[in-house]
């Protein structure tokens, strides 16, 4: 009887716990919401921090729902002109020193873009988080003096660049405070954490993101989002492979 | 009395046939074994030393702990002081400033767009600055087609990659890589020739171009991935020796951008294989010489028993046990020394064969990723020339020492009894 009593006791108790935190799909939304817009035209830079030391590159980027984006980037001399061309799932790079553009596939986006700790594949992730993943909410935590609830992402596909997540989301801007990236193995591969955030509009948005490639030496890149203009018109023809050349 | 024996020798072909065949086969496989261990030592060393090692290697700290890696980006810059140094300290040494680097090479059609595309290693040399490096990488011999470049922006590609892309000769290709500080980064360059190295590493899919071009189109001004030093002939207490000389003085192992020299032997793990190769030689030479003992000893054996009578009736006519033993002795040193002569002409003849001619062995280096080449050569030296008289004359006098002692077993008592029979 006594047993009985103890596993109803421990039952209860897990049952109880579970029913405080909120659904994760559910937040996994509400990010979602708050991350996502039809259109946005940024400038940004990208500080790389490498073992040989950091440079500084500044970039013009327009998005258009989950399958358009292009970016230019402006400076340091050397890079300037570069151009970068996604449409669906395919990403084209344009060259000015050689005049071509070429299609980057298959393991190469997994590459690095530019010698930061983004890949390809991540510059490309522009899908909602929902879409990509089944979440749960296993506890929750401070992070950055901000009440966070704890997610775990498993991917809903086999190809996804990450098979799990681990992710901290803030519980009243719910904006992505820490992540960290797993691959199939279960190796952590990234870490993510946004250092600043700014309202815009009507929603929080991160303006400074930490990024770091647990596979790679360096310190780590720093995406700063200078300005952000949200649901803009953007005529077709930035999403083209002429405009690459312009 | 040697003229006695040495005539018994070559009349009494019974007596000498079988253990002359022997003799003159088993130091024949020791001199093409010998020879070809030889040569393939020599090649390996070689052939690491021009499109790797050099004899010996500079590059920076960073890069040596990952260096199968071509680590580029943490390469060694602003090493114009560092060569004009090392040409004062070493004028012997020819120094070579390399870049090796991968990426894609990009074939594009006539609208600009990618027609046919593939992996690519690149090899990044001083070929329009000198005849070092052309030399070196041997590439007047190499070219299949078309001409070495001339001028900037041109490129050599490996002839199998050529055909497997279609890449018209004098066509404009793109190669697509990552700058020092990780840029995304391409260059267009006129294919002028297609090169085969007899390497499967090399010919599966490289190109060569200018170490200008390479530093530009990787944003590596003044810099480079390493520094090759090549003396005329290889010597490993030499190349250590000035290895630790050079580290003393402008290595610091707090910086892991500072200079660190590696000699050849602790590059690519050829420590490992060159010494168990050196051990392998010997130890087969030893384990010949034993193998060819008992097989001489037993060839004496059934000798003694055909030549029992012979002793007994020697021994029974007055001659010394010692006597007859020396004979033996003497009897199998002039079969050695024969046998030895023959089976050096042989192996000699075949190993000068397989020097000049080499052995095609493309089909077993298919899949090889280490830089050997696929016509296997021997390499004859002065050693090969008395290297299978230790076996020949060795195991030959063994050989009878071990079935003579069977001569101080006979009894004279028993002599003529035995001889009645």
């Amino acid at each position: 009887m006594r047993i009985f009593l103890l596993i109803i006791t421990l039952l209860s108790w897990v049952l109880n716990l579970y029913c405080q935190f909120p659904d994760g799909e559910e937040i996994l939304k509400k990010v979602d919401a708050n991350m996502y817009s039809e259109s946005s035209m940024s400038t940004s830079r990208m500080i790389i921090q490498t073992r040989r030391g950091s440079k500084t590159m500044k970039i013009k980027s327009w998005v258009k729902g989950e399958e358009k984006s292009f970016s230019e980037y402006l400076s340091p001399p050397k890079d300037a002109g570069t151009k970068m061309l996604k449409l669906e799932d395919d990403l084209w790079i344009y060259d000015p020193d050689a005049d071509r553009s070429v299609q980057i596939s298959g393991h190469l986006l997994r590459q690095s873009v530019m010698g930061s700790d983004l890949s390809y594949e991540d510059l490309m992730e522009e899908a909602k988080l929902y879409e990509l993943y089944e979440a749960i909410v296993t506890g929750e935590e401070k992070k950055q003096q901000r009440s966070c609830w704890i997610l775990e992402l498993k991917s809903r596909k086999s190809d996804e660049a990450y098979k799990s997540r681990k992710v901290w989301i803030d519980k009243d801007r719910f904006l992505p405070l820490q992540e960290e990236r797993y691959g199939k193995s279960g190796k952590l591969l990234k870490k993510t954490v946004i250092e600043e955030v700014k309202k815009i509009g009507e929603r929080w948005y991160p303006i400074q993101i930490y990024f770091k490639d647990m596979l790679k030496s360096g310190d780590g890149t720093y995406f700063i989002i200078d300005e952000i203009e949200f649901e803009i018109d953007i005529p077709a023809y930035r999403f083209t492979k002429a405009a690459l050349r312009n | 009395m040697f003229g006695f024996l040495f005539k018994g020798v070559l009349r009494d072909k019974t007596r000498s046939t079988f253990p002359l065949l022997i003799i003159s086969a088993g130091v024949m496989i020791t001199i093409v074994v010998y020879s070809w261990l030889n040569g393939f030592i020599e090649m390996t060393i070689q052939e690491n030393a021009r499109f790797d090692t050099g004899h010996i290697k500079i590059t920076t700290r960073a890069y040596s702990e990952m260096s199968d890696q071509k680590p580029y980006d943490l390469g060694l810059v602003n090493f114009d002081p560092l060569i004009d140094d090392l040409k004062n300290d070493y004028p012997e040494i020819i120094w070579l400033p390399r870049i090796y680097f991968g990426g894609l090479i990009d074939l594009p059609d006539i609208h600009g767009e990618t027609k046919a595309q593939s992996e690519i290693y690149c090899l990044g040399v001083n070929l329009l600055t000198g005849n070092e490096e052309i030399s070196l990488l041997n590439l007047r011999k190499a070219l299949i087609r078309g001409r070495l470049p001339s001028q900037k922006k041109e490129i050599l590609v490996s002839n199998e990659l050529v055909e497997k892309m279609k890449i018209p000769l004098g066509s404009q290709v793109t190669i697509i890589s990552s700058t020092m500080m990780g840029s995304f980064t391409m260059g267009n360059f006129k294919v002028t020739g297609t090169v085969k190295f007899g390497i499967r590493a090399m010919d599966r899919g490289t190109a060569i171009l200018d170490l200008n071009d390479s530093q530009s189109l990787l944003d590596m001004e003044e810099a480079a991935g390493e520094i090759l030093g090549l003396r005329k002939e290889y010597n490993r207490r030499i190349n250590h020796q000035i290895s630790e000389n050079f580290n003393r003085k402008f290595s610091n192992p707090d910086d892991e951008f500072s200079p660190v020299m590696i000699p050849l032997s602790k590059q690519n793990n050829l420590k490992n294989l060159l010494q168990v190769i050196d051990e392998r030689k010997n130890y087969f030479i030893f384990v010949f010489i034993f193998i060819m003992s008992l097989v001489l000893w037993n060839s004496g054996l059934m000798n003694g028993i055909r030549r029992y009578g012979e002793i007994g009736l020697r021994l029974a006519i007055g001659e010394n046990k010692h006597h007859i033993y020396f004979a033996m002795l003497m009897e199998a040193l002039f079969v050695g020394l024969i046998g030895s002569m023959i089976g050096s002409i042989l192996g000699l003849g075949i190993s000068y064969l397989f020097q000049y001619k080499g052995i095609d062995t493309s089909a077993l280096l298919k899949e090889a990723t280490i830089l050997m080449s696929t016509n296997m050569k021997a390499k004859v030296s002065i050693h090969s020339y008395y290297i299978g008289l230790i076996p020949g004359v060795g195991a030959s006098l063994l050989g009878a020492a071990f079935s003579g002692i069977g001569i101080y077993r006979r009894k004279t008592s028993e002599l003529f009894k035995e001889l009645e029979t």
